[in-house]
C-alpha cells in the first residue's frame, strides 16, 4: 500500500509543474469545436510543445507512477486535453508500442508523439456494436496489400485523422472471433470516403467512414493474420484501463470550481446540494484511488491492464454524468444556456455510458471474467 | 507508488482470515445470535492474537504495526460480522488499562449512541440518562443517551468501521456469486440471468470502490479522506447486503441466512462513527 513518489518522482513533479506554469500563459485561444483543423492544429500543436520539452513519452514508455504525475500536473494546471491525439496516445500507440514490430514503432510512435500524426478508431460498423467480433468489414489478400471493402461508423476524428486502427474480416468461414485481423490503413489512401455525423452537442466528433477497395500493405498489419481479436482486447483494456485516468483529475478540479460557484451565487447553503457535491467529491477521490491500483497492477503484471479497468469506467461514466447534473444544479436557469461552462460538456457527458462499450457490457465482463457467471444473453 | 499489498501485508490477512474462520466459524455466529452476550473468551483470545494491541509499539507490548495494517484486519472481523466493541477497545488499548490483551473491554458512546453498555468494563463518554434500545441488529446492544449528535471518536474510528463495511460488502458479493452459481431456474443457474450478473457487478464495483477509499485514507490518514471512504464504505456494505438478499429470493428474507444480519450491521455501522450527512458535509468542507 505504497503511494508514495521517488525523490526522482518528485523532481520531475516539481520540474513539470514549473514549465506548465511558464508555457500555459503562452498558448493560442482555444478553437471554435465546430472547427476541426483549427482544433487539429491547436491539440498538435500542445502535443509539440511536449515533445520539444521531453514530457512527450509519458503515455507508454514512462513508469506508470510518472504517467499518472504527468496526469495529475497537466490537468491539475489546466492544460490542454489530449483531444485529436487520443487514438495515438491512448490507443492505438500503446497497442502499437506492445504489440507492433521493431518496425512498426520506429515508423508510428515517433510522429504521434511529436504532433505530426493524428489516428482514429475503425471498429465499430452499423451492425457490429456491443457485438463488435461480428464486424464484416471484409479484408482479402492481393499479393503485398489487403484490399478492404466494408463500413465503419462512430468513427471519431476521422475527418482529420492520417491513420486509422482498422478491424477487418480476413477468415470469413473462421468462428467470428478467430477470422478478424488489425490494421493500420493511411486515411489518404483511394477508396476512403468520411461523412461527418452530427452528435447531440451539435458538433461533428465522428463520422462514417466507407471503405471501397482500400489497398493496405501487408507491412501494416499489427500481430498475426486473423489474431486481430487478441489484438482489440489489447487495445480495448488500454482504452478501458488508462485512457480516462486523466480525466479523474479533470473531474476533480471541476468540482473545486463547482464549489466555488456554488458559494458565489449561493446553492451552496443549500444543504442538499452541498451534500451532493460532497458525496461526488468523494466518489471522484476513490476513483483517483482505484486507478492507482490498478495501474499498481498492471505494473506489477506486464504493463496491460486488466479487467479492473471495466470497474472503473462503469463507476467514472455514471459518476462523470452525475457530476454536470450537479453542475446543473449550480447554475440553475443558467444550465439551459450553452455559452456557459460546463453545459456542452454535459451534453458531451451523455455518450460515456456508450463509447468505449456500454455500461451493460461492462457489466458482463465484470460478472463474467472477474465473477466468473455464466456467459449467456 | 505500488498500492498492492507488501508480502507481509498478505500474510497478515490469510493469518486473520484463518484465525477468525477458527475462532469465529458460522456455527458461533449463528450461536451468538441465538445467545446474544460478549464472549469473553474469545475476547481474550483476540487480545492474546494482538487484534487490539496491533498498533502499539512493540516496546509496550504492542505488535507495532500501522493503520494500513489494522485496516486489513477490521476487514476480515467485518467479512466474518465478528461482533462486539471492537473499534472502541482496539483504539483504548494503551489508554485503558486491559484493553490492549483483551481482559478490557471497552465501548464508547458515538452519536448519541452506545454499543454493548451493558457488558462493557470501561465507557468512555458520558453515559447518563442511557436508555436501552430494542437494537435491529441482534448482535449489536444498543443504548440511546440524549444528545446533540457528534462523535467521540477521531478519524481512525471512522476509518476502521468503514474497513469493516468493506469486508462485509466483499461477504455479501461472495455469498451472492457462490448462490448465483448454484441455484438453478428456468434450468438453467440464475448467474446466467442478466439481470442477476449484473446485480453482482454492481457489487464488486462498490466493493472495489469503497475498498480503494479505504487502503488509500489508511496510507494519508487524511481527515477528509477518511469521511469520503466512510461514506463509500457505508455505502458498500448497505447497498450490497440489500442487492444479496434479492438474488438470494425468498431465502434472502429468512432469518436462517446470514444476509440480514450482515444488512443490519452495517446500517449499524452506518449510523456510528460519521454518518452519512456529516460525512458528506466534510468531503464537501474540504471543496
Ligand atoms: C461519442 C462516441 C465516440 C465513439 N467513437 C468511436 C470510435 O472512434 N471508433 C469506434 O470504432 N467506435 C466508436 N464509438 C462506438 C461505440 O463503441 C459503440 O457505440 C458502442 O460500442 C455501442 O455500440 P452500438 O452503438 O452499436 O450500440 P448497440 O450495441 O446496438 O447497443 C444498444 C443498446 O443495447 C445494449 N446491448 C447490446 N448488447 C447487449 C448485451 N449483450 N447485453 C446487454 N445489453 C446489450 C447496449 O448496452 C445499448 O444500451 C463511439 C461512440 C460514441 C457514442
Amino acid at each position: 500500500m505504497d503511494l508514495s513518489c521517488t525523490e526522482e518522482e518528485e523532481a520531475y513533479r516539481a520540474r513539470l509543474r514549473e514549465w506548465l506554469a511558464a508555457t500555459l500563459p503562452g498558448l493560442p485561444e482555444r478553437p471554435d469545436p465546430l472547427d476541426w483543423p483549427a482544433r487539429r492544429a491547436y491539440d498538435c500543436g500542445w502535443q509539440r510543445r511536449l515533445y520539444d520539452a521531453g514530457y512527450a513519452d509519458t503515455h507508454w514508455d514512462a513508469s506508470p507512477t510518472q504517467r499518472l504525475v504527468f496526469l495529475e500536473e497537466t490537468e491539475r494546471a489546466g492544460a490542454p486535453y489530449v483531444g485529436a491525439n487520443f487514438v495515438g496516445l491512448l490507443h492505438a500507440g500503446p497497442t502499437i508500442a506492445a504489440e507492433g514490430t521493431d518496425a512498426q514503432r520506429e515508423r508510428w510512435l515517433p510522429p504521434v508523439l511529436r504532433g505530426d500524426e493524428v489516428w482514429c478508431q475503425g471498429f465499430s460498423e452499423p451492425d457490429a456494436g456491443s457485438d463488435l467480433a461480428s464486424l464484416r468489414t471484409r479484408a482479402v489478400r492481393d499479393g503485398d496489400a489487403y484490399v478492404v471493402t466494408g463500413q465503419k461508423i462512430w468513427t471519431s476524428h476521422a475527418e482529420v485523422a492520417d491513420w486509422c486502427e482498422l478491424l477487418v474480416r480476413t477468415d470469413p468461414e473462421a468462428p467470428k472471433h478467430q477470422g478478424i485481423t488489425w490494421l493500420a490503413m493511411p486515411m489518404d489512401a483511394p477508396g476512403i470516403t468520411v461523412r461527418p455525423l452530427r452528435t447531440l452537442a451539435g458538433s461533428t466528433e465522428f463520422a462514417e467512414v466507407f471503405l471501397d477497395e482500400v489497398r493496405v500493405p501487408v507491412a501494416n498489419r499489427v500481430g498475426e493474420e486473423n489474431d486481430g481479436w487478441r489484438v482489440t482486447m489489447v487495445t480495448l483494456s488500454f482504452e478501458r484501463g488508462t485512457a480516462f485516468v486523466g480525466e479523474v483529475v479533470a473531474c476533480r478540479r471541476l468540482l473545486g470550481e463547482l464549489a466555488r460557484t456554488a458559494r458565489k451565487n449561493g446553492t451552496w447553503d443549500d444543504p442538499v446540494l452541498r451534500r451532493r457535491l460532497g458525496r461526488l467529491s468523494a466518489e471522484f477521490q476513490a476513483l483517483w484511488r482505484l486507478t492507482q491500483a490498478n495501474v499498481s497492477e498492471a505494473q506489477a503484471t506486464g504493463g496491460v491492464p486488466g479487467a479492473g479497468g471495466s470497474v472503473f469506467k462503469l463507476h467514472y461514466s455514471h459518476a462523470r454524468q452525475e457530476l454536470y447534473d450537479a453542475a446543473a444544479a449550480v447554475l440553475g436557469p443558467d444550465a439551459l444556456d450553452l455559452g456557459r461552462e460546463w453545459n456542452l460538456d454535459r451534453l458531451s457527458s451523455l455518450s460515456y455510458t456508450i463509447a468505449a462499450g456500454t455500461s451493460q457490457i461492462q457489466r458482463n465482463i465484470v460478472a463474467e471474467r472477474i465473477l466468473g457467471l455464466p456467459k449467456g444473453r | 507508488m505500488d498500492f498492492r499489498l507488501t508480502e507481509d501485508q498478505r500474510a497478515l490477512r490469510r493469518g486473520v482470515r484463518e484465525l477468525l474462520g477458527r475462532l469465529f466459524d458460522r456455527e458461533a455466529l449463528r450461536g451468538a445470535v441465538d445467545e446474544p452476550s460478549l464472549d469473553r473468551g474469545l475476547w481474550r483470545e483476540l487480545g492474546d492474537a494482538g487484534f487490539f494491541a496491533l498498533r502499539l509499539p512493540e516496546e509496550e507490548g504492542g505488535v507495532g504495526l500501522g493503520l494500513p495494517e489494522a485496516v486489513l484486519v477490521f476487514e476480515e472481523a467485518g467479512r466474518v460480522l465478528l461482533p462486539g466493541p471492537l473499534v472502541a477497545t482496539h483504539l483504548a488499548a494503551g489508554a485503558v488499562p486491559g484493553a490492549a490483551d483483551g481482559s478490557v473491554v471497552v465501548t464508547s458512546v458515538d452519536e448519541d449512541l452506545v454499543p454493548w453498555l451493558d457488558e462493557a468494563d470501561v465507557v468512555l463518554g458520558d453515559v447518563s440518562g442511557a436508555v436501552q434500545v430494542r437494537s435491529v441488529d441482534p448482535l449489536t446492544p444498543l443504548h440511546r443517551v440524549p444528545g446533540t449528535g457528534g462523535a467521540t471518536g477521531a478519524a481512525e474510528a471512522a476509518l476502521l468501521t468503514a474497513a469493516e463495511q468493506v469486508g462485509s460488502a466483499q461477504a455479501t458479493l461472495d455469498t451472492a456469486v457462490s448462490h448465483a452459481r448454484a441455484r438453478s431456474q428456468f434450468g438453467q443457474v440464475i448467474g446466467g440471468f442478466q439481470a442477476v450478473k449484473h446485480l453482482c457487478a454492481g457489487m464488486l464495483v462498490r466493493t472495489e470502490l469503497a475498498r480503494a477509499a479505504v487502503w488509500a485514507a489508511s496510507v494519508t490518514g487524511d481527515a477528509v479522506e477518511v469521511a469520503g471512504a466512510k461514506l463509500l464504505a457505508d455505502d458498500a456494505a448497505v447497498r450490497n447486503a440489500r442487492d444479496c438478499l434479492q438474488v438470494h429470493g425468498g431465502m434472502g428474507f429468512t432469518w436462517e441466512a446470514d444476509v440480514h444480519l450482515h444488512l443490519k450491521r452495517a446500517w449499524v455501522r452506518a449510523e456510528l462513527r460519521m454518518p452519512a450527512a456529516r460525512a458528506e458535509e466534510a468531503v464537501a468542507a474540504g471543496l
